[in-house]
């Protein structure tokens, strides 16, 4: 019943992208848009400064993120249908799952295309430890996603909602931007150290059993009333 | 788990929002095959009960019973009711068929069974797999009365529905609650409309300022009784 509700959450999210395509290109744009701009910048010679690619990813994972975040949930709040689905018998934390699958999906999407952009851009080699690297991209942007899926769900009836998004979200996964910007550091490091990786590795993935936790822990009593 | 009522009671209600008084010790109650008519002016406290009848808001005070158990029935309840809000809670991108087949399945319900019955009522066969951005205020609203009802629900919760509706729409709504309410359901509808609400509703309760001023038969004269109940607060 959970999972299910959830997939019918992401599926129908799906089926709306699909036709409008409005969050994926906006998304695409403004991340591809953030490091163009900083390879003009940061970029000379063909060299860029060490460990600049890492943050550079991390800055536009979590600014594409927050657009994604609030484009996502304005959905609901026109026509009201958040309402429709709270009302649905089905445990409201899977809503709260399926939305944050659809976040998920959308950063990985992006990411698909930022990887491969900055280590051409950057000269990075991001790719030299692949499995690792994925590691930290996946659990960096499920612990950015839960908190901000939350958040983008609790402000979705406030007026300064697009004010307020990125004041409540930063300050709260600066850990996983930071945990991120490292690991993907020491995985680009000559020689890559993977112990270190590994290290933030295991922290992103305690937040992001501590996030997702109390998400679902908090989710029905934020939304309802 | 099956949950099922033949009645609804609110006993002593009261909602706060901060210092704002949105509802004041309202008690109300109302019986399958009731057709109850809330009436009273803009800003009365008609959506926040309607918000606290489908579990969407909690009392500050007071007592909500749906038959012998109260809130904590939590999705097995959730099943029994249907919500149309003046918002009609549909997915402009997405067609009627679309949004019915999700709503469908959200409730458990086999989509290949319910959805193109629905659409039939609604009339909307042939716009099936439109998109709803493209209707015009009636059809959706329609649209949005038929997933409001595709589970079946016990208590019907209906907030201003004949918004936006031609007289041929307005009829076709109005018969498809005398059905329900004939069914067995509790259908409770807010409404500016007191010619409607004459030909139509059983019962009525007058609210205003949060506090239900009536509770009576529907039936002739309710103008005049709305107005009376109306000018008692005025002059209060």
């Amino acid at each position: 019943m959970f999972l299910r509700a959830a997939l019918l959450v992401l599926r129908k999210d799906f089926a709306i992208e699909r036709k409008s395509l409005e969050i994926l290109v906006t998304t695409l744009f403004f991340a591809v848009s953030c490091v163009l701009v900083f390879s003009f910048g940061l970029v000379k010679e063909g060299k860029a400064p060490t460990d600049a690619a890492a943050a550079i990813l991390w800055i536009a994972v979590a600014f594409a993120g927050t657009l994604a975040l609030g484009r996502t949930f304005e959905r609901e709040r026109y026509g009201d249908t958040i309402r429709a689905l709270l009302m649905a018998p089905v445990p409201r934390p899977a809503l709260y799952v399926g939305k944050l699958l659809g976040v998920v999906l959308l950063l990985f999407a992006t990411e698909a295309i930022l990887v491969p952009l900055i280590a051409i851009l950057f000269a990075a080699p991001l790719l030299a430890r692949p499995l690792l690297f994925l590691a930290v991209l996946v659990s960096g942007s499920v612990g950015f996603a839960a908190v901000g899926t939350l958040f983008a769900a609790m402000l979705m009836r406030t007026r300064s909602r697009d004010v307020l998004l990125p004041i409540l979200l930063y300050p709260i996964t600066i850990p996983v931007i930071i945990c991120g910007v490292r690991g993907t550091a020491a995985l680009m490091a000559s020689p890559a150290d993977e112990a270190m990786a590994a290290v933030w590795l295991s922290i992103l993935i305690a937040l992001d059993v501590v996030f997702v936790t109390i998400a679902l822990w908090t989710f029905e009593t934020l939304m309802v009333d | 788990m099956s949950f099922d009522f033949d009645s609804v009671q609110l006993i002593d209600v009261s909602r706060h929002f901060g210092r704002r008084r949105a509802l004041s010790h309202v008690s109300l109650s109302a019986r399958a095959g009731d057709i109850v008519g809330l009436l009273g002016p803009n800003g009365a406290g008609k959506s926040t009960l309607i918000g606290i009848l489908s579990t969407l808001a909690s009392p500050s005070s007071g007592e909500v019973r749906y038959g012998d158990r109260g809130r904590a029935a939590s999705g097995a309840l959730r099943q029994r009711i249907g919500l149309l809000a003046h918002e009609l809670f549909l997915y402009p991108e997405l067609s009627a068929r679309q949004n019915l087949t999700f709503f469908a399945e959200i409730h458990g319900l086999r989509a290949d069974e319910v959805v193109a019955p629905a659409l039939e009522r609604a009339g909307l066969t042939d716009r099936a797999d439109d998109a709803v951005s493209g209707f015009s205020r009636g059809m959706r609203q329609r649209l949005a009365l038929e997933r409001a009802l595709l589970h079946e629900p016990r208590l019907v919760l209906l907030d201003e529905p004949f918004t936006g509706l031609d007289d041929r729409a307005v009829g076709i709504v109005s018969d498809r609650l005398r059905a329900l309410a004939a069914r067995g359901a509790i259908v409770i509808a807010a409404t500016h409309d007191l010619d409607l609400a004459e030909g139509l509703m059983s019962r009525i309760a007058i609210v205003r300022g949060g506090r239900l001023l009536a509770d009576e038969a529907a039936g002739a004269g309710l103008r005049g009784r709305y107005r009376a109940a109306m000018g008692s607060t005025w002059s209060a």
